[in-house]
């Protein structure tokens, strides 16, 4: 039985010689933090254009996460690369030779790369809140304001959480072209054109980056967006459900299929 | 478990929906040789293979490594080697980190990886990412992971694919010395000729199902025909028919190769050399031979290849040839069989091949000759 603490060495290792490791955790972060410092520095030039409404569930910290929309997708790539290069590149059958325990090897690897995503993305988040406070000039809020900074560390940990559920979905797919097809446009495309239907919000607000991106709101109905049946912590476990039924799926795929 | 069986399989089978990959396979390895592994493509070698290493699980029956089902040995790199796939490795990552991420999983210090390197021939090129490996240096990377651990056991699908014959001729060092050192080495392959140079010990399937098992030299012993090889004047084929005659009344088989001269059996090379004398008919060669181990594997599997290639018609791209042009050589009458194109080898010892019967009697199964 090849010892937990070596193959999370081993994944270390395979995690930090590849350079997408590099390219597309730097474009989270760097994305995130660059188009959420171009909405605050927006909002703050046109603040007496929003209605009053808007005006009044004003929620800079909420704001200054606006980038995450498209920076969670290079956390989708990451996330979905890291488990389906194995098996594209076949390397999955050098590895399960050398860790027949399965399990062992499917949630060490995630375990790395979970960990290096919330490191990744509380860095994310923590920049984004900074520099878009700063932007917003007398709008702005401060970490030590009431749930900013439960806002803030659940800004990280959603971005972790998105990470670890396409390593899921790779995992249950076998695929990075298969996984990336389908994850892209749900996160991108399907959940956001949905969420904004009549009718199909009610179910849209249950998906994984709607429920878990609540957490990220300090003003309860931030911007006068819809109410949910759920707060911010009922919806960060909304989308642990997820991540966990993926886990699941992509471990009994592995455990039951030939590699 | 004794040291006798080091891999033991006991009924292998594997199913892939209708189709059946590996059939009832039976067999074991044992240490201190090379052990062959032969099969036309598809006969279901790498299968086997990766059940060995419990990537794929069986349909039915069993395999174990030292007694032990693979996925239960404790810390299996450390005992079982394999280079299944040269280019199952990340291609963006370098020769030594990927060595290095197999070395940690089994507690093997990084100094192995340089030395594994070395052995290998890679330490030039350590650094550089392996997507830019030609198909012989992903074999040699694929070997040094294989021999990371210092394994008794190893296991190799088609190691020297790819390779430059100083490549080929290492690998085959290699192997025997591993098993010099008392190792157990299982090597698969579809080159009997490689085999041979290198096994000690065959395991031949085809379809899925055990043809041979046996030492290469039982192996050639059994399977190896003696013909004789006669040529007559070739300006003068009328000789040529009538020592036929005179051979096939005297109870030998006569087939004939293209280039005009007869393979003969069941006819002792002194009664040729009489017959010929007794017809009047003057030889040009009479030879004996033994046909190769090469010919022996083919014949045995000639009837388990999955993968066969017919002529290529050009029906439609080429325009009629006029029949009357051409290279001055009238067409001749075949007067006796020739040896099959397929076939280029003696014709098989009576009831040993299995699958050389059937494709005897099934001749409507087969697909047609093109001679």
């Amino acid at each position: 039985m090849a010892a937990v603490s070596a193959v999370l060495q081993s994944e270390w290792t395979k995690i930090r010689t590849v350079s997408s490791t590099v390219w597309t955790l730097a474009s989270a972060l760097l994305v995130t933090v660059a188009m959420g410092a171009a909405l605050c520095a927006l909002l703050q030039s046109t603040f007496d254009d929003l209605s009053e409404a808007e005006r009044a569930t004003f929620d800079p910290t909420f704001v200054s996460f606006s980038g995450m929309m498209l920076g969670q997708l290079a956390m989708v790539v990451f996330g979905v690369l890291v488990v389906g290069t194995e098996y594209s590149s076949g390397m999955i059958r050098t590895s399960l030779a050398a860790v027949p325990q399965r399990a062992t090897f499917l949630f060490s690897k995630i375990a790395v790369a979970g960990a290096l995503a919330l490191v990744v993305g509380l860095a994310t988040s923590f920049l984004s809140f900074f520099l878009g406070q700063a932007l917003l000039g007398e709008h702005r809020t401060t970490l030590g304001a009431d749930n900013v900074l439960r806002a803030v560390v659940g800004g990280g940990l959603y971005m972790g959480l998105i990470a670890v559920f396409s390593m899921g979905v790779a995992a249950m797919l076998r695929s990075s072209m298969l996984s990336l097809g389908i994850l892209v446009p749900f996160f991108f495309l399907v959940s956001q054109i949905l969420s904004a239907v009549p009718k199909a919000k009610e179910v849209a607000r249950y998906f994984p980056d709607q429920a878990g991106s609540k957490i990220m709101q300090v003003v309860p109905d931030a911007l006068n967006s819809e109410k949910a049946p759920y707060g911010p912590w009922g919806g960060l476990g909304i989308m642990l459900i997820w991540v966990a039924a993926s886990l699941l799926g992509g471990y009994l795929v592995l455990k039951r299929r030939d590699a | 478990m004794g040291l006798w069986r080091m891999i033991e399989a006991v009924g292998l089978t594997k199913r892939y929906g209708a189709k059946t990959a590996v059939y009832n396979l039976s067999f074991h390895v044992r240490p201190g040789t090379v052990t062959g592994f032969l099969g036309p493509n598809g006969s279901g070698k790498s299968t086997t293979m990766r059940m060995i290493l419990g990537l794929d699980r069986p349909t039915s029956g069993h395999v174990t490594i030292g007694g032990h089902p693979f996925r239960q040995l404790p810390n299996a790199p450390r005992q079982v080697g394999a280079l299944l796939d040269a280019k199952a490795v990340h291609g963006g990552r370098s020769a030594r980190s990927h060595l290095l991420s197999l070395a940690q999983l089994a507690g093997i210090p990084a100094q192995r990886v340089d030395e594994v390197l070395g052995v290998v021939g890679l330490q030039d090129v350590a650094k550089r990412r392996s997507k830019g490996f030609s198909l012989g240096m992903g074999q040699r990377l694929g070997i040094a992971a294989a021999l990371l651990g210092d394994p008794q056991v190893l296991l190799f699908d088609e190691p020297v694919n790819g390779l430059d014959p100083e490549g080929i001729l290492w690998v085959r060092n290699l192997m025997k010395k591993l098993a010099a050192e008392g190792r157990t080495v299982f090597v698969s392959s579809h080159l009997m000729s490689e085999m041979a140079l290198t096994a000690d010990h065959l395991i031949v399937i085809g379809r899925g199902q055990l043809l041979a098992d046996m030492s290469v030299t039982d192996f050639i012993s059994a399977n190896s025909a003696d013909f004789a090889r006669v040529r007559t004047p070739q300006t003068e084929p009328q000789q040529r028919e009538k020592l036929t005659a005179a051979l096939i009344e005297a109870g030998g088989r006569v087939m004939s190769e293209p280039d005009g001269a007869l393979r003969v059996t069941g006819v002792p090379l002194p009664r040729i050399s009489d017959l010929a004398h007794d017809a009047d008919v003057r030889l040009w060669e009479l030879s004996p031979h033994q046909a190769s181990l090469e010919e022996a594997y083919m014949r045995m599997t000639q009837g388990a290849v999955d993968y066969r290639s017919t002529e290529d018609q050009l029906a439609h791209l080429q325009q009629p040839q006029p029949q009357h042009g051409g290279y001055g050589t009238p067409p001749q009458q075949p007067v006796v069989p020739e040896v099959p194109q397929q076939g280029w080898y003696a014709p098989p010892p009576p009831g040993q091949n299995p699958y050389a019967a059937q494709a005897q009697s099934e001749p409507a199964q087969k697909p047609e000759d093109p001679r």
